[in-house]
């Protein structure tokens, strides 16, 4: 798959919150889909990661979540929103290390305070907003050089 | 060295990947914090752990990791074994603590897939 230079490809995915069950799959749904349009193997690296980290903080903390992938020549446009508890106070759950995990999502190996600044380091441009008892809304664009 | 060698080096019980013992690695990284897992392991190395759920599996397949050796006795779940299998990841066990998993790994020639972390994590 090629794309012309105006052309975009767009994708959501609906992912259940509170739950581990089926966590990772639409990341590796993306990883595939990113691998067939022979993208670069570290821009699909990246995109995977990120994509990972935002279905496991929907699986963790949301009741549920959307997550939609946008594909240009230019760019990966990652977009995470969820409905739930949503982020008190964002610049402290930037920080590593900082988490408001419980047993579960621990013993899952995750909540190790990790995920938000994994994506922010992942992504080119990362753009986060949060309403604590409504939802979450992030934003991460991923550059993609051109090589031509 | 080769997955053959890692067995026998940690005396260790092959659970999944039977077909893949002549895949060939270099380095390793070694963390029961997946998060910590996804921030610094690099592909095709191994990732030793003491985690047995299915997201050690869902990890490793993100990030292209060679194979998973499980430490301190620990058996991975069941459900955990399907999805390496479905996925083709290896999954090692070995009863050997993490230290001296890593320490024998090492004195035979694996290395840190990174030494030590810098300030400004590389994005590769």
């Amino acid at each position: 798959m090629t794309f012309h230079s105006d052309s975009v490809y767009k994708k959501s995915f609906h992912i259940e919150g509170k739950t581990f069950q089926n966590a990772g799959y639409v990341s590796k749904e993306v990883k595939t889909l990113l691998q067939n349009m022979k993208l670069p193997q570290d821009i699909v690296r990246r995109a995977a990661i990120i994509t990972y980290e935002a279905e496991i903080n929907i699986c963790s903390y949301a009741i549920r979540g959307d997550i939609t992938i946008e594909i240009s020549h230019k760019e990966i446009i990652i977009e995470s929103i969820d409905e739930g508890q949503g982020i008190d106070n964002i610049e402290l759950a930037m920080r590593e290390g900082y988490s408001t995990a419980d047993e579960e999502i621990i013993r899952m190996g995750f909540g190790a305070g990790m995920g938000l600044s994994n994506l922010k380091h992942f992504s080119d441009s990362f753009y986060i907003t949060s309403q604590a008892g409504k939802g979450t809304y992030i934003k991460m664009v991923i550059k993609i050089k051109n090589t031509d | 060295m080769t997955l053959k060698e890692v067995r026998d080096i940690l005396d260790a019980e092959v659970y999944v990947g039977h077909d893949q013992l002549d895949k060939e690695v270099k380095t390793a990284f070694g963390a029961d914090l997946m998060s910590d897992v996804l921030a610094f392991a690099k592909p095709g190395s191994l990732l030793l752990t003491g985690l047995t759920n299915p997201q050690v599996v869902r990890t490793s397949d993100i990030l292209d990791i060679a194979a998973i050796i499980i430490v301190r006795g620990k058996q991975p779940l069941p459900e955990t074994i399907i999805l390496a299998e479905e996925l083709k990841i290896p999954i090692l066990g070995t009863k050997y603590i993490l230290f001296e998993t890593a320490g024998r790994l090492y004195s035979h020639g694996i290395v840190g897939c990174i030494e030590r972390v810098s300030e400004k994590r590389d994005l590769s």
